[in-house]
């Protein structure tokens, strides 16, 4: 029996990968879980394994771009030994790639997931004009023919510029990478697909910064890590969200489905470009487990080692663009998620408090939220109960 | 959940209607299907498609035998036709496929039920009096011909396509309001067969639904067969007489007076729904009179779907039946997809027309930027031994992707071919694609793959 081998679902913003080292080649002889293969994303990368023992054929090739879905080979299950010569022919003759390497052990992901289903009736059987159009700019239909197209005008730019005169006004193009198209694709979907609209608050950081101010050093020595501001956030929002169940649902079809746990992502800037990784059960965990979450994450998705299974599923996103001195922002949901949360940078301002104008530790915060889902008043309710626990964090503890 | 006699329940048995009812019980559901005429298949089968292409063929024939069979050596002297015997085998061909629907929904378990379907509430229909409850129903009645207010159908003297398509006679002067597909392809007939004929059409193109490099070839060609064409002229009155009609038309701005022994109005046709009380079941017409459905075929009563020439979009016996499929694969929980740009258009003339998706003109206004290239019959070796080189091919893709976003097609035997742009479209294919792919040798079919290439080139 033949065993398709196809690309599986990698995590909510890839679409396609690329093909790594091919680690056993073809018509060789696999165990089954055997590393057959790696894909590559701008994201992940991941080790496909052999689903049953066999002989392994493959119709891809290394560097070639596949869909998530894509059959790229078969196992025959019938044959149970390689034909050995073609394999050390194969090997001889393979352009110099890596030995099959073994997989860092945080790719261990579940097995060949069954491909996401075919766009259908929830987006409408009737492919319109409008459909037809849209789709002339997905890029991988654009060169399926390397050999006998011409390059497209896109890559005819690419070619290096001559050299300008000094002073000359010139452009410097390169192309835009997967991520970096990955990103631009779903912000506009998001953009074209959700009512999204953004309210805003602002809250005085007075008592967060008065508690980590005198519990940084222990907090530090028992559990190894900073406490930052993070924890409060994380731990807020998963207050107002009890409160407000809305903000952690999302539309399936005709449904709305409530989450009744509380997964948050985190947003985080890497050179590669933003990724959210996930936090899991934050109803559950600690302050402590929150920041090694974090920094764990961070870490990971730096050296470029998260897994789908780290971006997969999150219910809510929270965004610090405080990091980087940002005041005020309108953030973008990250769909089916109906809503973000945005925290900015905490300065010191004049407020007004008991009709005495005080220096207060001043923050806005953004929660820009999918208004197909969510009523005005709940994301305004939500917005002032997360301003209420961070304005008095003892609430956390009282569950008010 | 209630119970109902059916699971799905069509209305109509066009090649829509009965399409969608074999579907469904292929399907395993309990299917019914409601038919007003004596006969299943619709218009397409009874008065439509087939007996008009039956009747092309013949008076095809005939011509080759008369005009063109001397271009190859052969001498026929005395050809004559009998268009009675003509119309008889139009009715053999009619009643061999009415009769196998028929066989195939014995075979099927398709339960017939013969009368005009009414809605008494979203789920019951009565039909003839005999009330009928179904889980789902599918509205698939079709269209019929609009007549001219001054001039109502007497199916003799003004005809429809139905009355066209079972004269007595061939009239010796055939005036045809409208140059759509319809009037196009009957005038042929009765042009072939010795009336003279004039086409009188308000706009200022014939089959204005087609490319426009296509309408002034084929306008041309047939022009060049003996037909008169009238375009931008307005039909203002006429007057029936005993054994002719005489129209009242303002041309190039001037009034004049066309008089023919028969008057085939084909000036378009209305979505078929005004027996059917959709208030009852809820449902309100667009102000077009087509019945309302999301990109799932479905009304505002979400059990109720509608497919085929009473919703939107062009009225085509193939869009039908890939609707009525499509809208059962829905209700069975099927996944499904149908892809609007992939279904093609054809013109039954001589030399015969077909497109697949955009027009040059709808991708200029697309903001697209189109690559285009066109190959010529007369350049194809098949065409020249067929003695068929009038007409083209032009290929038309998108620049930056390289697919292909139309294909429009005129010469001989464009129906079948077109079936290569069709996939093509619904494929995705890109230009290359087509131009690198081997096509038999010699083949008309080679014009497309040229034409491919010309586009790939400019």
């Amino acid at each position: 029996m033949k065993i398709d081998i196809k690309v599986p679902a990698m995590g909510e913003s890839i679409s396609e990968a690329t093909i790594g080292t091919i680690l056993k080649e073809a018509g060789s002889f696999v165990q089954a879980d055997e590393e057959i293969i790696e894909l590559e994303t701008d994201k992940v990368n991941q080790v496909l394994y052999a689903p049953q023992a066999g002989v392994v054929t493959w119709t891809t090739s290394h560097g070639a771009v596949v869909k998530i879905g894509d059959v790229i080979g078969s196992i025959d299950t019938d044959k149970q030994t390689g034909k050995a010569p073609l394999k050390e022919k194969k090997e001889a003759k393979a352009p110099p790639q890596q030995p099959a390497k073994a997989a860092s052990p945080q790719m261990e992901m579940p097995l060949l997931q069954p491909p996401p289903a075919p766009p259908t009736s929830k987006a409408g059987v009737r492919g319109s004009k409008e459909l037809f159009l849209s789709e002339l700019t997905i890029p991988e239909l654009q060169q399926k023919d390397p050999i006998r197209q011409e390059a497209p005008a896109t890559q005819k730019t690419q070619q290096p510029a001559p050299q300008a005169p000094a002073g000359a006004r010139t452009e410097t193009r390169k192309k835009m990478s997967k991520i970096r198209k990955v990103i631009a694709t779903r912000l506009v979907d998001v953009m074209q697909q959700t009512a999204m609209l953004t309210s805003f608050n602002e809250v005085d950081m007075t008592q967060v910064n008065a508690l980590r101010e005198s519990y940084k050093e222990a907090f530090a020595k028992k559990f190894g890590v900073r406490l930052g501001y993070m924890p409060f956030f994380v731990k807020a929002a998963v207050s107002a969200m009890k409160e407000f169940p809305e903000i952690n649902a999302y539309i399936d079809g005709d449904d709305l489905a409530y989450r009744n746990y509380f997964d948050i992502g985190i947003a985080v800037g890497t050179d590669r470009g933003l990724v959210v990784p996930v936090v899991r059960n934050c109803d559950a965990i600690t302050f402590a487990d929150i920041e090694k979450n974090i920094e764990s994450l961070a870490h990971k998705a730096r050296e470029g080692g998260l897994t789908p299974a780290d971006l997969q599923g999150g219910g809510f996103t929270i965004t610090n663009g405080g990091t980087y001195g940002s005041l005020l922002s309108t953030p973008i949901i990250n769909p089916p998620q109906c809503a973000i949360l945005g925290m900015h940078k905490i300065e010191k301002r004049p407020v007004v408090v008991n009709d005495q104008i005080v220096i207060r530790s001043m923050m806005y915060l953004a929660l820009s939220y999918d208004h197909r889902i969510v009523d005005g008043k709940e994301a305004v309710s939500f917005l002032v109960h997360i301003k209420n626990v961070l304005e008095d964090p003892s609430r956390l503890v009282l569950g008010i | 959940m209630a119970n109902y006699d059916f699971q799905v329940l069509v209305l109509g048995s066009g090649p829509g209607g009965y399409v969608a009812a074999l579907r469904a019980a292929e399907l395993g559901m309990k299917t019914a299907c409601v038919e007003k005429m004596e006969t299943l298949g619709g218009t397409c089968l009874n008065v439509g498609c087939i007996p008009s292409k039956a009747l092309l063929q013949s008076s095809e024939s005939y011509e080759f035998i008369v005009e063109r069979a001397g271009e190859q050596g052969i001498a026929v002297k005395g050809a004559t036709f009998d268009l009675d015997a003509m119309m008889k085998r139009k009715a053999t061909i009619v009643k061999g496929l009415v009769d196998g629907i028929a066989m195939l929904f014995k075979g099927k378990k398709i339960e017939r039920l013969q009368g005009t379907a009414k809605f008494i509430d979203p789920h019951t229909v009565d039909i003839n009096g005999k009330k009928v409850t179904a889980e789902n129903i599918i509205i698939a009645t079709g269209s019929e011909s609009i007549s001219l207010p001054f001039l109502p159908f007497d199916e003799k003297r003004v005809v429809s396509s139905t009355g066209a398509l079972s004269l007595k006679t061939v009239p010796k002067k055939l005036l045809v309001i409208g140059a759509g597909a319809i009037g196009v392809e009957l005038a042929s007939v009765y042009r072939r067969l010795g009336s003279k004929v004039s086409i009188i059409e308000m706009l200022d193109t014939i089959t204005p639904a087609m490319d426009a490099a296509i309408c002034k070839q084929l306008q041309t060609l047939l022009k060049k067969q003996g037909i008169e064409f009238y375009l931008g002229a307005k039909v203002k009155s006429g007057i029936i007489n005993d054994a002719s009609v005489t129209l009242s038309v303002e041309y190039e701005n001037k009034p004049m007076t066309m008089e023919g022994d028969v008057v085939l109005v084909a000036v378009g046709r209305r979505p078929y729904t005004k027996a059917l009380d959709l208030d009852k079941a809820g449902m309100t017409l667009s102000p077009k009179g087509f019945v309302p459905v999301d990109a799932n075929f479905r009304t505002t009563q979400p059990h109720i779907y509608a497919i085929g020439d009473v919703i939107e979009g062009p009225m085509l016996a193939h869009k039908a039946s890939s609707e009525g499929i499509a809208a059962v694969e829905l209700i069975a929980g099927h996944e499904t997809h149908l892809n609007y740009m992939a279904i093609p258009n054809v013109i039954y003339t001589h030399p015969e027309v077909a497109a697949v998706g955009l027009t040059e003109a709808e991708a200029r206004a697309a903001g697209l930027d189109i690559i285009i290239g066109t190959s010529f019959f007369r350049g194809n070796g098949r065409a020249r031994c067929s003695g068929e080189t009038d007409g083209f091919v032009k290929v038309i893709g998108e620049k930056k992707s390289n697919r292909l976003i139309g294909m429009h097609m005129i010469g001989a035997h464009a129906s079948e071919m077109i079936a290569e742009g069709m996939l093509a479209m619904d494929k995705k294919a890109t230009i290359a694609d087509i131009a690198y792919a081997c096509h038999a040798h010699p083949s008309l079919s080679e014009t497309i793959m040229e034409a491919a290439q010309a586009a790939k080139g400019s």
